[in-house]
Order: structure tokens, then C-alpha cells, then sequence
């Protein structure tokens, strides 16, 4: 179905393309022209995602705003898009994120400005291809195309480690998927169509086929979420990764992960949802206890925050695996809050290093009174990940810990844990940033401009509203939830882990 | 009258928005910050006032059912999460306390903490506090509870950290956030058992008799489930209300501005968990002897560790504190003997009379700082009790007052708390005597009477040393009476102290509060809420050895000297070293919890990145390199250097031989040219 009789969601894919491609004719000395143009370009697609929001229908769980074109018509394949509302609200996310990706890099990024403006409108192409695709080998296509911009931007713009950590984020990942290319392979050959809707529906696989490939898919989500232990890419990426790099990172390529579950592996494979569903919810509250312990003990912020985000996604895990209607609700707007609250986080911490060039925690320290916006700003940031309520995470973690304790008490008990611990590490974090006696290096630090206000705030907002008003999410995710969270399978994979 | 019921959501309403206009707009203005955050709890009171006025006038029915309004907040579906405010006797009488006591430290705020770079954030943090407790008491339901709760637990991390500067006080906040966390995880875990088992979080549906039974009689880890819920939800009371053994944060607060420190006490925070057990105490009832003795016994430990904790501190906002702890495990005393309405009474005069004395050692502490600065004096720590000494000369109106407070928290007839401290030791008396054996009510009633002499010991010791004798510093001798912001909201705490004890006396109005608040859980059907009767016996016991551990304290201290020993020190020698360190629990905490904690997670991140998890993804990456660059060798070895370029050689190596053979030379050319020919006829002759 599409309800604007308009290709609306091409469009957001090609703008961004004809964005990069007009900032290549932007001779190179005209930097603000390119930033400029690069800016608009986020802010149009970011608007377009708005018509997506506003034209929704609620209360459908199909595929809305449908687009089908023929492409290797010989062997079935075709270029298929849509969204529902599992995807609905990640498009936006990666809308929001890309136009603050690009507003946080006006000055922190000085040398080849062209290339990276363009790597992030290719980035911003990719990843919204990832979450429109209805075809797999669709979705695979913009899947690998969103490691090489991100791969670039670590290599090319990162920090003093930065080869190391673009060759191993691309390696890394590069191997899941290559798996999950031969799964889908194996699909396209079985069913003779990649096209998912129809797959949905007519697929029927012997047990330990879908097992396997299951696995195969899994596998893949597993590195991108990360979970546990396929994790130590991420550290390695956010560290040395530019600060946009980081935002897009942690806000909409991690969410790529949990999205390929839900999407993709779930829906597809009843039996290897029954039969490694226990495996990973455990994976994911040892990941919950596991990255909060090593958060706790970091020095440098940015690998404190990435290993939150490992802790945080395996929440995401938890209830995508165990938490039924609630739980899958849950995850979906956890992954979005996530998206928020890190990117936030990941952008703060961006405008203290571009002022101090260092990420050491014990660098800062009682720079609360001296810059007060941004501590107010960091403070909030904090809180919504430590899941205050009436900020967004705590919906978040409510509705996903809800639904567990339904089905799996005892993961939902450990995984309450994670919450004081979650606490500890963000709040050590602020003691050592914002608190304490000032630290003379840190005398001259001026406040946030409006530049970097503008990018903060929407975030900041955005914590309140879906913190006060969940249903302005649940509302439209819901029907589909309520569909992804019908597998036969949830009920008898509840059982064996609450024995 | 009715009407009047629908302002109730304005309640927290009022200082929420004072919050939001001094951060987005006043914060640059002091005047107008504090006059926001007065003006804010002001209409606060005033609208409780409305409320409370409908409430009496709504009568029995109404009083014990309880106004209230749901809210839809988050569909989930099948259902509708239901949020909302609701109004009973009980909600009534904390909206009495609460509004009017933040009021006044308000008021007393705006001058005590003049001088103050963040005036304006520090009023702003006051309001969140205050619209979060307010929030917290119109809750129809535990999740909005908790929600409010939290928030609570953020303003008191940033109150108690409000000095961000010094150490002690960002670790302070951080202390209390955590500790706090423990429980309120306890509390959430809790929270979520309910709704997993009845679908509601919302209390007249969770107490209705017959999901009460269902509640008894399902299993949860082979416990009933609602003993279960109920001891996770105390976990939650235990950490906001400081019992032990998540008490340790409280008296660390005491690095937050004074009046943060009264509103902690008094008005919110701690009040917050005894507000919750005694909300949900008919399903902490529901299974007999279940989770009910575990308050009882958590309150007495509490109440006599306490108070002897507190006979041995020097500060005078520390004493206060350790106090408070042991108040507190009086109300949980009284709630674990099912004596709701004991609770919640000792729980209202509390607020009042701690406030007073808190705001009252905040007074003096300004004094004697002020002092120091006269006398030019940075090494005096104003709020140690031995710098202090006749001050009563010096500020008699804050002396009055704070006698007042001491005489409440004492049990000394008629103050206030004479009389709701004796309703609970009635309580235990009553009940062990019923039993006719020493059980858990007699150990209650022990504790507390106990307890009773050690208050009264410490108190008299702090009025001693802080009021009576010579000035025991130069500071002390300069100490000068505060303003009228600060003294008369003293004196009215002070008219409370006196007199707040008689809306629950026997002889007057038949105990008007037990009518009015005590009978909210009657539609449970599970906890007497008839009111034991005064116990002359108890009240005589417990006046003698309040009398007794006063005279004794004050006795030793009044004429104590600069620099000479504590006399209670030299009585109880070691003892009194365990007592001044607390029991040492916060050294057994940090090692047990905390150093264990911070090893785990150095070795977790040990082995993540230098043991076991990365190395592994290194050791196959590097693998993959190394098999690449093997292929790369047999690459350039075997097929390029014997198959693609050994082929190539070889006719470079033929060409280049043969070469030679090119001579240009007409003779060498026509004789291989009749070499070959003559072997090609002699091979065809012989036929080969």
C-alpha cells in the first residue's frame, strides 16, 4: 500500500545521493558551501521522514508507502521498499541523527572536507535503505554499502588508532554478513523469490534448515548488535571514529542489528527462534552485567559509552527474545531511545574533545560551573540512559523488563541489576566530568554555541516526549509488534528459560 | 465541595513549573527564582487546603474509598496502562505536611542560602524535589508512585552534590544515588512481579480481597507471591527511608545545604518509603507472620542502632541524622505490628518537629560561621557541637524553638511526640501482652523503649553542649541570631512540634486522625484498624527514662570545657570508638561491595581486552592475515614463480639462447638450412 501515490521513499534514498553528488561539484576551498550544502541536504531528507510520520496509518501492521520495480526480472529479484512500524520510527532516527551528524562536524572536521560530507550523505543512503528494503538481497546490498562510508570515515577522519579500528569494524562485520549471504542464497534457492512479504507467507522450511540458517543470519545481527562476545569491535570503532562517525555508529548501525532480528531472522525461521532464543537472551544479560563492569572501570569516555551501548542493546535483545508484545514494543522503542541518548552523548562528548583534544576522563573535572549548558545538557543525556523516568529510557526499559517478567524472571531479574550498575558507571562519569574542584587545564573551556545548542536540543526534546508520551511510539508500532511477537515459538522458548 | 477534588492534579503541578521557568527563564535572577519556587509550594498548600477541606467534608465514605481520577498512559495493546491521582484520609493528611513543611524551608532557604553562586538552580532543584514527593502522594497507582520516586532520587543527588566542589559532596550524592538504587531496583523488580500477576499496578484494584487471595496463595520461587512483591517493595522503603542496611547514605547527605537536609528528613525523600509500606501494607499483610515481622524487625534493629550511632557524633547535623534513622525504624516498628495508623502518625509529627530541628541546627551553624568570619577564623568547622557552647545567650528564639523540636522528639508531654511515639510502643506493649509470651512485639517494644532513653540521651547531650556552658570557640562567642526568614518559620515549626500531637489524642475527638485517615485499607479486609487504647504504663515507662536519658546527657555535657574528653567516651571506652565509626558498616560496605565490584570489573575489562575476548578476535584476524600472506607467498613462489612466470622464463630463457643462433650471416643460415634438409632425407630413407 502507499498512501501518497508518490515514490516518497526513493526520493529520501536518491537525495541524498544527488546531495553528494552536488557537493562534488563544489570546488574544494568553498567549504562553507559544501557544509552548507551537505546540511541542507540532511535537513530535506529529515523532512521528507516527517511526511513518512504524519502519513502513517496507524493501527495497520502491513507494509505502508510500498514501492516494487523489476530489477534482475530474470531471476525474480526486484528493487522492493516499504515500512511498517518496526522500521517507521528507525527511518527517522536516521534522519535526525544524520542532519546532527553533519551539524556536529562543522568544525571539528578541517581536512578533506568534500569527501567526508559526501561519505556522509552516501552513510545516510545506505543506512536508510537498510530499514526500507523488503527484498533480501535488497537489504543485503545496502548493508555492506553502509560499512564502506563508515569504514572511511574511521580511516580517513578518526583518531590516532584509526586504521586499526576501520580494519577490524570492517572485517569484523564483513564476515557475519558474508554468512548471511549464503543463507539468503540458500533461501532464494528453496523459495525461488527473495522478496519478503511473500517469503512470509510462503515459506516453510524443514526444522534444522531453519536452524542453520537461523545461525547464519544470526550470526551477522550478533556482530552488529554487538553482542556478547562479538563486541570488541565497537570500542575499538567509537574510540578512534570521528564524532559523527560515533553518532551514526552507536545511533542507527547497532540498531541494524536488532532490526535484522525482527525483520529478517525472526519472521523467517520459527524453529531457529525456538531453538538459539535461549542461547541468546542469555548471551544478552551476560552482555548486560558483563559491558557495565567493564564501562565502569574506563578512563576514556568514549569507551565507557560504547561499552554502555553493549549493555543497553542487550536489553534490546532481551526483549526482542523473550518479552512477547510488550517486550518487542519495548525493544523497538528502545532502540530508537538508544539512538537518542547515545548520539547525544557521543555529540556532548565531541564538543568538550574539539575544545580540550582529549578523552580522558580525568582531563575534565569540576567543569560544571564553568560551563553550565553543557553540563545541564551532559546531566540530561546521562539520566535518560540511566533510565529516569520521565525520560525516554525508562519506558523503554519498563516495557521490555515488563514483558520478560512475564516469560523469563530470572533474566529479568538479573537484567534489573544491570540498572544499578548502569547508574554507577554514567554517574562516575559525570563525578569525574562535571564535578569535583576545577581542574586549571580546563580554566579557559568556553560554553556551547548555538550552533551546538541546535544540535543538542532536538535530542533533549525528544527524551521528554517519548519519556511522558510513549503512545505517540506505541500507538503505530504496536500492530506490528503484535504480529512480529505471534511466532508459535515465543511461548515454548519462555518456558525453557524460566526452567 | 466536591468539585474541589479536581484541583488535586494541580498539586504538583504548581512547583513543577517553577522548576521549568527558573531553568528556562528566571536563572539569571535570584529574587525572582526564590519568589517562583515560594510562590509555586505556596499554591501548593493552598490547593492541598481545597483538597483536604473536600476531603473532610466528603465524610466516611469518601475518606476511606478514596476521589480519584485515571489516567490512560501507555496502551500496550490488549490493555491500557492506566496512570492517575487519587485522594483518600491518608493522601489528605500527608498533603496537610508535605505542601506546608516545604513551604516553610522554602521560605527559611531564600535567606540561608544567600550568598550562593547557583541560588537560582539550587530553588530550582527544590521544586522538582517538591512536585516529585507531592507526585508521589497523589498517585492512584505504583507506577506513577515510582516515577516520582525516582525523581526524588535524582533532586536528592543533586542537592546532596549541590557543592559540587568539594569531594565529600559529589561522592555524597553519588552515595545516595546508588544506595538508593539498590532498593529502588528491589522496588521496580517488585513492581513488575505485580503487574505480571494481576495486570494492575493501580492500588484500590490491587487491593480489592479477592486479587489479595489470589495474590496469597500463587507461588513465586515457592514463596507466596505476595510476600514475595512485598519484600521486594520494602527493599525499595528500606533504601529511601534509610533502614538498615541500606542506611549508610543518610547521614552522608548532611553535605547538602541545611535546608536540603530538612527537606530530606522531614517533608519528602525519607518520608517517601514509609508512605509506600504504609500504602501497600495490606499486601504486606495478607500472609501472616510474613513480610510483616521482616519490618518489624528491620524497623527495631533500626531504631536502637540508630540511636546509639548517634550518642557519639560531634556534628551537630549528624546526630540529626542518625536520629532520623532511628525515627524512621519506629514507623516501620508500628507498620510491621500492622498499627498503620501509629505509623503514619509518627510519620507526620516527625516532619514537623525534624524540620524544626534541622532548619534550627542549620540556623546555628550559619551563627557560628558567621562568627568565625568576625573573628576571622577559616580552621573552625561550624558544625562540630564541640566549637559550639552558649549559644541560648546569644539566639533565643532559634534556642526556643529548637527546645520545642527536642521536647517532640523527646516524648515530653504534650509535644507532639509524646504522643505518636507512645501510640507505637502501645502498639508493641498491646500485642505482646495479647501474646502473654516474648515474642517479636516484646523485642519491638524492648528496642524501642530503649531507643527512647538513647533519643533522650543524645539530645540532651546536643542541647548541652550546643546551648549551655562557655563558649568552647571564637566562632561561638561571635555567633549572632539569623533573620526573620530564617527564625519565623522556626517558630511555627516550633507551634507544630507543640501541638501537631493533639489531632491524634484519645481524650480529644475520639483520636480525630484514626477516623480520618486510619480506616483507608478497611476495603482489604486484612488489617485491625481499630486503635489500641492510651497504655498509661507504656506512656509512664517511656516519660521516666526520656526524663532520665535527658538530665543524664544534658547533665554531663552543659559545663563541658574546650579540649576536654567526651564524657561519654571515658564511660564507654572501646565501645564508644565503634559507635563513633558507626559500627564501621560503611568500611565493611566498601570492602565487601564496592572493592569487590571494582576488582570484577577490572578483570572483566582485563578480559575483554587483554586476556581472552579481543585476543581471541585479534588471534583469528590475525590468522586470517597470516594464511593470507601464505597464499601470498605460494602465490609468488609456486604459481606465479613456477607456473605463470617459470612459463615465461623458460621461452626468455630459449629466446635469449637462440638468439645467439641469429647471426646474420648468409654461410651460417644456408648451412643449417642443408643440415636440416640432409637430416630430413636421411630420416625418410631410413623411414623413421
Amino acid at each position: 500500500m502507499n498512501q501518497l501515490g508518490f515514490p516518497l521513499i526513493s526520493t529520501m534514498l536518491i537525495a541524498p545521493l544527488l546531495g553528494a553528488l552536488l557537493v562534488l561539484f563544489i570546488p574544494d576551498r568553498n567549504v562553507k558551501a559544501i557544509k552548507t550544502t551537505a546540511f541542507v541536504t540532511t535537513l530535506l531528507v529529515l523532512g521528507l521522514s516527517l511526511l513518512l510520520y504524519f502519513n502513517f496509518v496507524s493501527g495497520e501492521a502491513g507494509f505502508q508507502f510500498e514501492e516494487t520495480v523489476p530489477w534482475i526480472p530474470g531471476l525474480g529479484i526486484a528493487y522492493h521498499v516499504g515500512i511498517d512500524g518496526l522500521s517507521l520510527f528507525i527511518v527517522l532516527l536516521t534522519t535526525l541523527l544524520s542532519t546532527i551528524a553533519v551539524l556536529s562536524s562543522w568544525t571539528a572536521i578541517t581536512e578533506r572536507v568534500k569527501g567526508y560530507m559526501v561519505m556522509m550523505l552516501v552513510m545516510e543512503t545506505a543506512m536508510i535503505g537498510v530499514f526500507v528494503s523488503l527484498d533480501l538481497f535488497l537489504f543485503y546490498v545496502f548493508w555492506e554499502a553502509s560499512l564502506i562510508p563508515m569504514a572511511l570515515l574511521i580511516g580517513q577522519w578518526g583518531g590516532a588508532n584509526r586504521v586499526y579500528a576501520a580494519v577490524k569494524f570492517t572485517v569484523y562485520t564483513f564476515v557475519g554478513s558474508a554468512l548471511m549471504l549464503v543463507a539468503a542464497i540458500v533461501i532464494y534457492l528453496q523459495a525461488g523469490t527473495s522478496d519478503l512479504p511473500t517469503l512470509l507467507t510462503s515459506l516453510s522450511l524443514p526444522a534444522n534448515v531453519q536452524i542453520w540458517l537461523f545461525f547464519a543470519f544470526a550470526l551477522a545481527f550478533a556482530i552488529k548488535v554487538p553482542l556478547f562476545p562479538f563486541h570488541t569491535w565497537l570500542p575499538a570503532a567509537h574510540v578512534q571514529a570521528p564524532t559523527a562517525g560515533s553518532i551514526l555508529l552507536a545511533g542507527v548501525l547497532l540498531k541494524m542489528g536488532a532490526y535484522g532480528y525482527l525483520r529478517f531472522a525472526n519472521p523467517l525461521f520459527p524453529a531457529g527462534v525456538a531453538y538459539w532464543a535461549p542461547l541468546l537472551s542469555i548471551l544478552a544479560v551476560v552482555g548486560i552485567i558483563y559491558a557495565a563492569l567493564v564501562a565502569l572501570v574506563q578512563e576514556d569516555i568514549k569507551s565507557l559509552v560504547a561499552y554502555s551501548s553493549v549493555a543497553h542493546m542487550g536489553y534490546i535483545m532481551l526483549g526482542i527474545f523473550n518479552g512477547g508484545l510488550l517486550g518487542t514494543s519495548g525493544a523497538i522503542l528502545q532502540m530508537v531511545n538508544h539512538g537518542l541518548s547515545t548520539g547525544a552523548l557521543f555529540m556532548l562528548i565531541g564538543v568538550i574533545y574539539e575544545r580540550r583534544h582529549t578523552r580522558l576522563m580525568k582531563d575534565y573535572g569540576g567543569i560544571f560551573a564553568k560551563v553550565p549548558v553543557f553540563g545541564t545538557f551532559f546531566l540530561i543525556a546521562v539520566f535518560a540512559g540511566v533510565g529516569l523516568p520521565g525520560l525516554n529510557g525508562f519506558v523503554g526499559e519498563f516495557t521490555i523488563l515488563l514483558g520478560t517478567f512475564t516469560t523469563a524472571p530470572v533474566l529479568a531479574v538479573l537484567g534489573t541489576f544491570g540498572i544499578i550498575l548502569a547508574a554507577w558507571y554514567l554517574l562516575t562519569a559525570v563525578r569525574k566530568v562535571l564535578f569535583g574542584p576545577l581542574n586549571q587545564a580546563n580554566a579557559h573551556l568556553t560554553d556551547m554555541n548555538v550552533r551546538e545548542i541546535l544540535a543538542a536540543f532536538p535530542l533533549v526534546v525528544f527524551f521528554f516526549v517519548l519519556g511522558l508520551f510513549p503512545n505517540l511510539v506505541f500507538d503505530k508500532v504496536n500492530p506490528t509488534a503484535e504480529i512480529l511477537a505471534a511466532r508459535p515459538s515465543g511461548a515454548q522458548t519462555a518456558l525453557v528459560i524460566s526452567r | 465541595m466536591e468539585q474541589l477534588f479536581a484541583l488535586t492534579p494541580l498539586i504538583p503541578v504548581f512547583p513543577l513549573l517553577a522548576f521549568a521557568l527558573i531553568v528556562l527563564w528566571a536563572n539569571k535572577n535570584n529574587k525572582l527564582s526564590a519568589g517562583l519556587a515560594i510562590g509555586g509550594i505556596g499554591l501548593s498548600t493552598l490547593t492541598s487546603w481545597a483538597v483536604i477541606a473536600a476531603t473532610v467534608a466528603a465524610g466516611h465514605e469518601v475518606q476511606i474509598a478514596g476521589w480519584s481520577l485515571p489516567v490512560p498512559w501507555l496502551p500496550t495493546a490488549a490493555s491500557i496502562f492506566n496512570t492517575g491521582f487519587a485522594v483518600d484520609g491518608f493522601t489528605a493528611a500527608m498533603l496537610f505536611m508535605v505542601p506546608l513543611v516545604c513551604t516553610l524551608i522554602f521560605i527559611y532557604a531564600a535567606e540561608y542560602m544567600e550568598g550562593d553562586p547557583r541560588y537560582a538552580r539550587f530553588f530550582a532543584y527544590v521544586s522538582l524535589f517538591a512536585a516529585g514527593m507531592l507526585t508521589l502522594i497523589v498517585a492512584d497507582n505504583l507506577l506513577l508512585l515510582f516515577i516520582a520516586w525516582e525523581i526524588m532520587g535524582l533532586c536528592s543527588y543533586l542537592l546532596i552534590g549541590f557543592w559540587f566542589e568539594k569531594d565529600s559532596a559529589k561522592k555524597a550524592g553519588l552515595k545516595a544515588f546508588l544506595t538508593t538504587r539498590i532498593g529502588d531496583v528491589l522496588l521496580f523488580a517488585g513492581m513488575l512481579f505485580l503487574y505480571s500477576r494481576t495486570g494492575t499496578l493501580t492500588f484500590r484494584e490491587i487491593f480489592k480481597p479477592e486479587v489479595l487471595d489470589e495474590l496469597s496463595r500463587m507461588l513465586i520461587w515457592g514463596l507466596p507471591a505476595s510476600t514475595v512483591i512485598s519484600l521486594l517493595v520494602f527493599g525499595g522503603a528500606v533504601g529511601k527511608s534509610a533502614q538498615f542496611p541500606l542506611h549508610v547514605w543518610l547521614p552522608d547527605a548532611m553535605e547538602g545545604p541545611t535546608p536540603v537536609s530538612a527537606l530530606i528528613h522531614a517533608a519528602t525523600m525519607v518520608s517517601a518509603g514509609v508512605y509506600l509500606v504504609a500504602r501497600m501494607l495490606p499486601l504486606f499483610a495478607i500472609v501472616p507472620q510474613g513480610t510483616l515481622s521482616w519490618v518489624a524487625i528491620i524497623g527495631s534493629v533500626t531504631a536502637f542502632f540508630g540511636a546509639t550511632i548517634s550518642i557519639a557524633q560531634n556534628d551537630i547535623k549528624r546526630v540529626l541524622a542518625y536520629s532520623t534513622i532511628s525515627q524512621l525504624g519506629y514507623m516501620m516498628i508500628a507498620l510491621g505490628l500492622g498499627g498503620f495508623l501509629a505509623g503514619v502518625f509518627h510519620l507526620l509529627t516527625h516532619a514537623f518537629f525534624k524540620a524544626l530541628l534541622f532548619l534550627g541546627s542549620g540556623s546555628i551553624i550559619h551563627a557560628v560561621h558567621h562568627g568565625a568570619e568576625h573573628a576571622d577564623d577559616h580552621h573552625t568547622d561550624p558544625q562540630d557541637m564541640m566549637n559550639m557552647g552558649g549559644l541560648y545567650a546569644k539566639m533565643k528564639r532559634t534556642s526556643w524553638a529548637y527546645f520545642a523540636g527536642t521536647a517532640a522528639l523527646v516524648g515530653i508531654f504534650p509535644f507532639a511526640g509524646f504522643w505518636s511515639k507512645d501510640e507505637i510502643l502501645a502498639e508493641a506493649w498491646v500485642q505482646w501482652h495479647e501474646a502473654g509470651s516474648i515474642g517479636l512485639p516484646f523485642w519491638a517494644w524492648l528496642a524501642g523503649t530503649l531507643g527512647a532513653f538513647l533519643t533522650a540521651l543524645y539530645m540532651g547531650r546536643q542541647i548541652g553542649l550546643v546551648f549551655f556552658g562557655k563558649p568552647r570557640s571564637k566562632a561561638a562567642e561571635h555567633a549572632v541570631e539569623p533573620g526573620n526568614r530564617m527564625t519565623v518559620p522556626l517558630l511555627v515549626l516550633a507551634l507544630f512540634a507543640a501541638f501537631i500531637g493533639f489531632i491524634n489524642v484519645p481524650f480529644i475527638a475520639n483520636g480525630w486522625l484514626h477516623h480520618f485517615a486510619g480506616l483507608v485499607h478497611e476495603p482489604a479486609e486484612v488489617l485491625h484498624l481499630e486503635a489500641v487504647p492510651f497504655q498509661i504504663s507504656v506512656a509512664l515507662v517511656s516519660t521516666a527514662v526520656a526524663l532520665l536519658g535527658f538530665f543524664l546527657g544534658w547533665g554531663m555535657y552543659r559545663n563541658l570545657k574546650a579540649g576536654q574528653q567526651d564524657p561519654l567516651a571515658r564511660m564507654l571506652g572501646p565501645v564508644f570508638t565503634v559507635l563513633k565509626n558507626k559500627y564501621y558498616v560503611d568500611e565493611f560496605y566498601k570492602f565487601v561491595f564496592i572493592d569487590t565490584t571494582v576488582a570484577l570489573a577490572n578483570f572483566s575489562a582485563k578480559f575483554d581486552y587483554d586476556w581472552v575476548i579481543n585476543p581471541i578476535v585479534n588471534f583469528v584476524g590475525n590468522t586470517g592475515r597470516l594464511l593470507g600472506e601464505l597464499s601470498g607467498r605460494i602465490d609468488t613462489v609456486v604459481v606465479d614463480g613456477m607456473g605463470v612466470l617459470g612459463t615465461a622464463r623458460l621461452f626468455k630463457w630459449m629466446g635469449r639462447e637462440l638468439r645467439l643462433t641469429q647471426t646474420g650471416q648468409a654461410q651460417n643460415y644456408l648451412l643449417v638450412i642443408a643440415l636440416v634438409s640432409l637430416s630430413l632425407i636421411a630420416m625418410y630413407l631410413f623411414g623413421i
